[in-house]
C-alpha cells in the first residue's frame, strides 16, 4: 500500500547537482527519517517525493505505482509543512476538509473525517477558530489533521517541528509518534535535527552533498556509522576526531571516540589534557579537555562530576568503541 | 493599528504633530481654496480669494451653470467608467502577471520582469502619435474602449513591478500546501495569493486610479467627443481664450473630487486591513 520507492533520483538546478542518484525503498508502515545538514538536498527530496519539483533523472514508486509525472494531489500523498501552511481565510474545519472537498467527497463524509481527527488531535473545541486565532502549537495540530483526514498512503514531513518552541517541541513529536502506531500508516520525515531522528524513526537516512551516506536503525548508525560525516553527525555533543598517529594507532588516519566513551583518570591514560571548561547540565556533565598534540576533546560524564577548570587529566578511551577512518573518510579495519 | 513605543514626552508629540498638520495644511490648501471660491460670487473670487463665503458672497451660481451646461452626469459617468475598467484590467493582469514572474521559474524571467518594469521609466505619453494611428486604423477613436487601453497599458508596469515583490514574499509552502490538496493554479492565484496582497492591491489601485481621473491628454486626443468626454476635459468649455468662467470650472472640479475620494476611501480601508496576520509564522 503506502511503500516507497526511489529509482536514481537525480537533481539538478541548473549546474547545480542537488541530488546525485538516490536509491532507496521504504516499507509500508516505516517511519523513516531524511537527516543532514542544511544544503544536503533532503528537502528536495521530500518535495519530489510530494511532487512539488520534478526529478531530472530517475522515477518515484508510491504503493507500487510509478507517480513520476503524476500530480501532487493524484500521489496518494499528504504533507505537513514548517511554517504550517494553513489557509488564513479558511476556519479549522474547512483547512482540514479542503483536500477532500476538492476530491469531489460528499459533504457527510468530509464531516465524519474531519471529527474522527479532530477527537485524534483534541481539536474539536477549535473547529469553528480561523488560523490567526491559535497559537503555534494548535497551527501544526491542524496541519497534521489536514493530512490525517486526507487518509493517505503516504504521509510527508518537511521539519514540522522547527518553528515550536523547545516545550511545545517534545509535546508534538510525541504525539506524532503516537499517531504513527495508532494508524500505522508509512512516514517520510524531514529534519535537520538530530535528536528528533533519533526519537521517531525506525530508519534514518543520513544525507550530505546529495548522496545517502547511511541508512539504518537509529542504534545502528550510533554504533556502527559507515563513514567519518555520519560517526560526526549523529551524536551530541559530536565524536572526537584523534590523529591515529598521535596516540599509538599507526595504521589508523583518524580515530573516533565519542565523548561518552572516554573517562577522565588524574593518574594515567592515553592521552594527557588540561580542563578549560566544564558545562553541567544535571544529568551529565560536558568536560572539556585541551590536549596539546590533538587541541580540544570534549568528554561526556554521566550525573555531576567534580572535575576542577584548570586541572590536568588523563583521558582513557574505552577501546571496545573507538572508531577507525581511512583517509577517505570511510571506515577502516580495525 | 501598528504598536508604538510608548513615550511619555509631551513636546516630542507636539513636534511630530506640528509638523503633520503644518503638512496636511499644505497638502490640503489648494483643494480647501478650489471648494470654498466654488461657492463665491464671481467678484468675491477675485476680491479675497482666500476668505471663506459669507451671506452676501455665497453664491451656487458655478454649480447651476455646470448642471445646465453641458451634460456633466454623462461626464461623470464616462470618467468612473474608464476608471474603474482600466484599474480592473490593470489590477487582474498586473497581478497574474506578477505571479508568473514570482511564482514560476523559465528561462527568460528576469528579462522579462525587465521588460515589463520598462514601462514605469519611459512615459507613454511619448508614444502618442503611434498610439493615436493605431486607434484611428482600429476604429476606436472617440470611444471609452480606446481610454481603457491605452490607461491598462499605462498603469501595467508599475503594477507588475509593486505586485511581483509582494508575491515573492507569500509563503511556499502554502502554495505548495494548496498544489498537494487539489488547487488549480488560478484557485491558488485566486484564493490564496490575492487575498494576501491585497495591501499591495490597494496601494497599486490608489496610484493607478488619480493620474487616470486626472488625465486630459489622453481624452483630449482619443475621445474629444461630446458623448465620451471625460469630467476632466469637460470642465475646459468652460476655460475660454479671452474668459473663463471661474465659478463653473472651480465648481466642476469640486464634483471632480467626490468620486475619486470615495474610491480613495475604500481602497485605504484595503490598506489597513490585514488578514495576513497568523497565516504564516
Amino acid at each position: 500500500m503506502g511503500s516507497l520507492e526511489l529509482r536514481n533520483v537525480r537533481k539538478s538546478f541548473g549546474s547545480v547537482d542537488v541530488l546525485r542518484g538516490i536509491n532507496l525503498e521504504v516499507a509500508d508502515g516505516e517511519f523513516v527519517v531524511f537527516v543532514g545538514p542544511s544544503g544536503c538536498g533532503k528537502s528536495t527530496l521530500l518535495r519530489i517525493i510530494a511532487g512539488l519539483e520534478h526529478a531530472t533523472e530517475g522515477s518515484l514508486i508510491i504503493g507500487g505505482r510509478d507517480v513520476s509525472a503524476v500530480p501532487p494531489a493524484k500521489r496518494g500523498i499528504a504533507m505537513v509543512f514548517q511554517t504550517y501552511a494553513l489557509y488564513p481565510h479558511l476556519n479549522v474545519r474547512d483547512n482540514m476538509g479542503l483536500g477532500l472537498k476538492q476530491a469531489g467527497m460528499p459533504k457527510a463524509d468530509i464531516a465524519a473525517r474531519v471529527k474522527t481527527a479532530a477527537a485524534m488531535l483534541s481539536l474539536d473545541a477549535l473547529l469553528e477558530r480561523r488560523p490567526a486565532e491559535l497559537s503555534g502549537g494548535q497551527r501544526q495540530r491542524v496541519a497534521i489533521g489536514r493530512a490525517i483526514v486526507r487518509e493517505p498512503d503516504l504521509f510527508l514531513f518537511d521539519e514540522p517541528l522547527s518553528n515550536l518552541d523547545a516545550a511545545l517541541r517534545v509535546q508534538t513529536r510525541l504525539e506524532i509518534a503516537r499517531l504513527h502506531d495508532e494508524i500505522g500508516t508509512t512516514m517520510v520525515y524531514v529534519t535537520h535535527d538530530q535528536v528528533e531522528a533519533m526519537t521517531l524513526a525506525d530508519r534514518i537516512v543520513v544525507l550530505h552533498g546529495g548522496v545517502i551516506q547511511q541508512v539504518g536503525s537509529p542504534m545502528e548508525l550510533y554504533n556502527d556509522p559507515a563513514n567519518i560525516f555520519v560517526a560526526g553527525f549523529i551524536g551530541s555533543p559530536k565524536m572526537n576526531f584523534i590523529e591515529g598517529s598521535v596516540v599509538g594507532r599507526d595504521g589508523v588516519h583518524t580515530l573516533g571516540v565519542r565523548p561518552e566513551h572516554i573517562t577522565l583518570d588524574s593518574e594515567g591514560g592515553d592521552i594527557e589534557g588540561r580542563v578549560t571548561h566544564v558545562e553541567h547540565l544535571g544529568a551529565d556533565t560536558n568536560i572539556y579537555l585541551d590536549c596539546a598534540a590533538v587541541g580540544l576533546l570534549v568528554v561526556r560524564g554521566f550525573g555531576e562530576q567534580l572535575v576542577e577548570p584548570g586541572s590536568r587529566q588523563y583521558a582513557r578511551f574505552d577501546t571496545e568503541r573507538t572508531f577507525a577512518f581511512s583517509a577517505d573518510g570511510s571506515r577502516a579495519g580495525v | 493599528m501598528t504598536p508604538r513605543p510608548a513615550t511619555n514626552s509631551f513636546g516630542r508629540a507636539l513636534a511630530s504633530h506640528a509638523i503633520l498638520i503644518a503638512y496636511t495644511v499644505i497638502a490640503l490648501f489648494p483643494v480647501l481654496v478650489i471648494v470654498v471660491n466654488s461657492f463665491k460670487q464671481r467678484n468675491a473670487i477675485f476680491r479675497s480669494p482666500l476668505s471663506l463665503p459669507n451671506s452676501e458672497t455665497f453664491s451656487l451660481v458655478g454649480y447651476e451653470t455646470v448642471m445646465a451646461q453641458g451634460d456633466f452626469l454623462h461626464y461623470f459617468q464616462n470618467s468612473l467608467v474608464v476608471t474603474v475598467a482600466s484599474l480592473f484590467f490593470v489590477l487582474l493582469f498586473g497581478a497574474m502577471a506578477a505571479f508568473a514572474l514570482s511564482e514560476y521559474r523559465f528561462r527568460g524571467n528576469s528579462l522579462m520582469g525587465l521588460y515589463l518594469a520598462l514601462g514605469i521609466m519611459i512615459p507613454i505619453r511619448l508614444g502618442t502619435v503611434a498610439i493615436l494611428q493605431l486607434m484611428v486604423a482600429g476604429g476606436l477613436v472617440n470611444t471609452l474602449t480606446a481610454l481603457i487601453l491605452v490607461y491598462t497599458a499605462q498603469g501595467l508596469p508599475l503594477a507588475v513591478f509593486i505586485l511581483s515583490e509582494f508575491m515573492k514574499q507569500v509563503s511556499d509552502d502554502l502554495k505548495n500546501a494548496g498544489r498537494i490538496d487539489g488547487l488549480s493554479e488560478y484557485t491558488i492565484f485566486f484564493r490564496l495569493v490575492l487575498p494576501l496582497v491585497r495591501p499591495a492591491m490597494a496601494t497599486v489601485a490608489v496610484f493607478t486610479m488619480i493620474p487616470i481621473w486626472n488625465d486630459l491628454w489622453f481624452p483630449l486626443i482619443l475621445a474629444p467627443a461630446e458623448e465620451t468626454k471625460t469630467v476632466t476635459l469637460g470642465a475646459q468649455v468652460f476655460i475660454g481664450q479671452f474668459v473663463t468662467n471661474w465659478n463653473a470650472v472651480l465648481s466642476a472640479l469640486s464634483l471632480a473630487i467626490l468620486p475619486v475620494l470615495v474610491l480613495y476611501i475604500i481602497f485605504s480601508r484595503q490598506l489597513i486591513a490585514g488578514i495576513t496576520a497568523g497565516a504564516v509564522k
